[in-house]
C-alpha cells in the first residue's frame, strides 16, 4: 500500500470577516505535496481572501493554517521563506528591467547571491523570457507581464505556490504556454490557482476546491464532482427499430436505466434517444451490444459528459438554494406557530 | 532588518531612475539659487549685520513644505496603489524594513539636494576671493540644522502616504502637516491668547516646538541637545505611525 503524500497546506475552518462581512466561512481543505489543486469560485466567493491568509499576507478572524506543518499565525515569516504568491492583476513596478526585477525579488527571498545570476537564467528560460530580460516591465504585453509574474513566484523553488488567476487577460496560445508551464511544476511544488476559465482548472488541476459564498461547497477531482454533483450516467441513442421492445432491453443491461426522452423519427426512421441511470460506471459497451442482439440499428452511442462548467454551475446553485431555504428546524417552528 | 539594504539600494535606485525625481531637484536647486542671488544683491548693496548663510537658511521651510511632500507622496501611496505592497510583503520583509528603506531613500535624496546647495557658497568664495563670506559657524550650524529637521519633515511625508493610496492627497497632506508644524508653531508663539488661563501651561510645549526659534539657535552655531532630542523624536514617532498606518490598512483590507 503506497503512503499518503505528505500534507504541504492544511487549513482547518478558517473564518475571515471584516467590516460586519464574512468573506471566508468555516473553510477546511488540505493539499499534498506536489498536487495543483485549483480553485473555483464566482466573484466575491472568498478565493483572493482565502490566498491572501495563505500567504499570511491577511490574518484570519479564527481557524488555522499550516504551510509545510508551520503555522501561518505565529511564524509568518518562516512561512513567507516557504510560498511564492502571484496576486490578483499581477502588480509588478513599471519602472524596472525584467532581470532587474528578478534580482531584487530574489534577494528578498533570500536566494543565494551566486545562485540568483543562474536561477534567473533558468526561470527566464522556463518562462521564455530570455528574449525580453533586458526590457522594462512597464513596456511588455500583458502575457509576458504574466510569466514575469510566474518567474517571480517559483523563483526562489518554494514547496508552495499560490496563483491567483494566473491566466487572466491572456490570449488561448499564452494560456497553453502559462498551463504547460504551471503543469510542469507538478510533484516538484504545491501549487493552488484561481481561475474561471474552468476547462484549464480540469486540464491543469489535480484537484477542484468550489468557492461560493465564503464555503467550500464541492472538492474532489473534477470526475469525482460531476459524480458528487450530477449522481447519474446520461447516454444519448441514435436508434432505428421497435422502440416499444427497447424498455426489455435496457432492463436486461441494467434494471435501473430509463428512457428519459424519446423523439420522432426521421424520415430514415432513425430517432434520437436519452436513457439515463444512476450506475456512475461505464455501460456504454453492453449496452450497445444488447441492442444489436435485440435487432435494433445504432447509429450513435454517447455518454454525456457533464463539463466543470456544469459541476461549477450545479455545485455554486445548490450552495445557493442551501442558504435561501429556511433550516428544517426553522421551518418546523414557524409550522407549528 | 536582514532586507534593510537590498530594500534602501532599490528605492534608492528607483529615486534616480524617475523623471519626478529630476523635476523636483531642478525645482529645488533653480529656487535656492534664486534665492541665493537675490541675498548677493542685497549683500552688494547695503552693508549687513548677519552673514549671507544666516540669511539664506531662513527661508528653509518653503522647499521643506513643497519639497519634501514631492519626494515622499509616492513611496508608500503607490505601492498600496498598484497592489505592489502585496507582493512585498508576501517575502519575509517586514513593514518596518518596507517603511524605515523608504524612509532613508527620502532623506537620503533631500539631504543630497541640500547638500549640493553648498556649491552656491563655493562658487561666492571663488568668484569673490573674500573669506569672510564664508563664515563657518552659521553655515555649518545651518546645514546641521537641515540635516536634523529633515529627519523629522521626511517622517511626517513618509507617515502621511502611509494614510491614502492617492499620491496627490498624500502630497496635499503631507504639505499641510509640514506647513501646520513648521509655521503653525511661529503663529502660536505671537498669539497673545496662549498667555491667558490654562493656556499658558500650552505656551511652553509651543515653543519647545518652534521650529524657526531652533533654526536661528543652530545658524548662530548653539546646538541645543533638547532640539536634537525633538526632532529625532518625533522622527520616530512618525515612522512608528507610518509602520502602523501600512498595517491597519492591511488588517482592514
Amino acid at each position: 500500500m503506497s503512503e499518503p503524500a505528505p500534507t504541504a497546506i492544511a487549513v482547518s475552518r478558517l473564518v475571515k470577516s471584516y467590516g460586519g462581512v464574512t468573506a471566508v466561512s468555516d473553510i477546511s481543505f488540505t493539499v499534498a505535496r506536489g498536487e495543483i489543486v485549483g480553485f473555483l469560485g464566482p466573484n466575491g466567493a472568498g478565493k483572493s481572501t482565502t490566498m491572501r491568509i495563505l500567504t499570511g499576507y491577511l490574518p484570519a478572524t479564527s481557524g488555522t493554517v499550516h504551510i509545510c506543518g508551520l503555522p501561518v499565525a505565529t511564524q509568518p515569516d518562516e512561512i513567507k521563506r516557504r510560498i511564492g504568491y502571484m496576486p490578483e492583476n499581477n502588480p509588478l513596478p513599471e519602472d524596472m528591467r525584467v532581470s532587474e526585477y528578478l534580482y531584487f525579488r530574489g534577494r528578498l527571498k533570500e536566494v543565494p547571491r551566486r545562485k540568483l545570476g543562474p536561477r534567473i537564467d533558468e526561470v527566464l528560460e522556463v518562462c521564455d523570457l530570455k528574449r525580453v530580460r533586458h526590457k522594462i516591465i512597464g513596456q511588455l504585453s500583458k502575457g509576458f507581464r504574466q510569466r514575469v509574474g510566474i518567474a517571480e513566484a517559483i523563483l526562489a523553488e518554494p514547496p508552495v505556490i499560490i496563483m491567483d488567476e494566473p491566466t487572466i487577460g491572456l490570449d488561448p496560445h499564452q494560456i497553453l504556454i502559462v498551463r504547460d508551464l504551471i503543469a510542469s511544476l507538478r510533484g516538484r511544488m504545491s501549487v493552488i490557482i484561481s481561475s474561471h476559465i474552468l476547462p484549464e482548472i480540469e486540464v491543469t488541476c489535480d484537484r477542484v476546491l468550489i468557492i461560493n459564498q465564503g464555503r467550500v461547497v464541492a472538492q474532489g477531482t473534477p470526475a469525482d464532482l460531476r459524480r458528487e454533483i450530477f449522481g447519474h450516467a446520461t447516454y444519448h441513442l441514435e436508434l432505428a427499430g421497435d422502440v416499444a421492445a427497447l424498455p426489455a432491453t435496457l432492463a436486461r443491461v441494467e434494471p435501473s436505466l430509463q428512457t428519459t426522452a424519446s423523439g420522432e423519427p426521421g424520415p430514415d426512421g432513425f430517432r434520437r434517444i436519452t436513457v439515463t441511470t444512476p450506475r456512475p460506471d461505464e455501460l456504454g459497451e453492453p449496452l450497445l451490444a444488447a441492442l444489436v442482439t435485440d435487432r435494433f440499428r445504432v447509429r450513435s452511442l454517447a455518454r454525456e459528459q457533464p463539463t466543470l462548467e456544469d459541476v461549477f454551475l450545479a455545485a455554486t446553485r445548490r450552495s445557493w438554494d442551501a442558504v435561501a431555504a429556511p433550516a428544517p428546524a426553522a421551518r418546523q417552528e414557524t409550522s407549528l406557530k | 532588518m536582514k532586507h534593510f539594504p537590498t530594500l534602501l539600494s532599490h528605492e534608492i535606485r528607483m529615486l534616480l531612475v524617475s523623471p519626478a525625481t529630476y523635476v523636483a531637484a531642478t525645482l529645488f536647486l533653480a529656487f535656492m539659487g534664486l534665492i541665493f542671488t537675490k541675498i548677493l544683491e542685497l549683500f552688494s548693496g547695503t552693508p549687513q549685520e548677519l552673514s549671507p548663510a544666516h540669511v539664506y537658511f531662513q527661508l528653509f521651510w518653503l522647499p521643506a513644505c513643497v519639497m519634501v511632500p514631492l519626494l515622499t507622496m509616492k513611496c508608500l501611496a503607490e505601492e498600496r496603489r498598484l497592489g505592489t505592497i502585496e507582493t512585498l510583503l508576501t517575502t519575509p520583509v517586514t513593514t518596518t524594513e518596507v517603511v524605515l528603506a523608504k524612509f532613508s531613500a527620502a532623506y537620503f535624496l533631500y539631504a543630497t539636494l541640500w547638500g549640493s546647495t553648498l556649491g552656491f557658497f563655493w562658487i561666492l568664495k571663488k568668484f569673490s576671493g573674500d573669506a569672510r563670506f564664508l563664515d563657518a559657524g552659521p553655515l555649518i550650524g545651518g546645514y546641521l540644522f537641515i540635516a536634523v529637521s529633515g529627519l523629522m519633515f521626511v517622517a511626517v511625508g513618509v507617515f502621511a502616504s502611509s494614510l491614502t493610496r492617492n499620491q496627490s492627497v498624500a502630497g496635499i497632506l503631507g504639505c499641510v502637516m509640514l506647513a501646520t508644524l513648521i509655521l503653525g508653531g511661529n503663529a502660536l508663539s505671537d498669539s497673545p491668547w496662549l498667555d491667558h488661563g490654562l493656556l499658558r501651561s500650552a505656551k511652553g510645549a509651543v515653543e519647545y516646538a518652534h521650529v524657526f526659534s531652533h533654526r536661528d539657535d543652530f545658524t548662530r552655531g548653539v546646538i541645543d541637545l533638547r532640539h536634537v532630542l525633538f526632532y529625532v523624536s518625533g522622527t520616530v514617532l512618525a515612522l512608528i505611525f507610518s509602520i502602523l498606518g501600512v498595517e491597519t490598512k492591511l488588517l482592514h483590507a
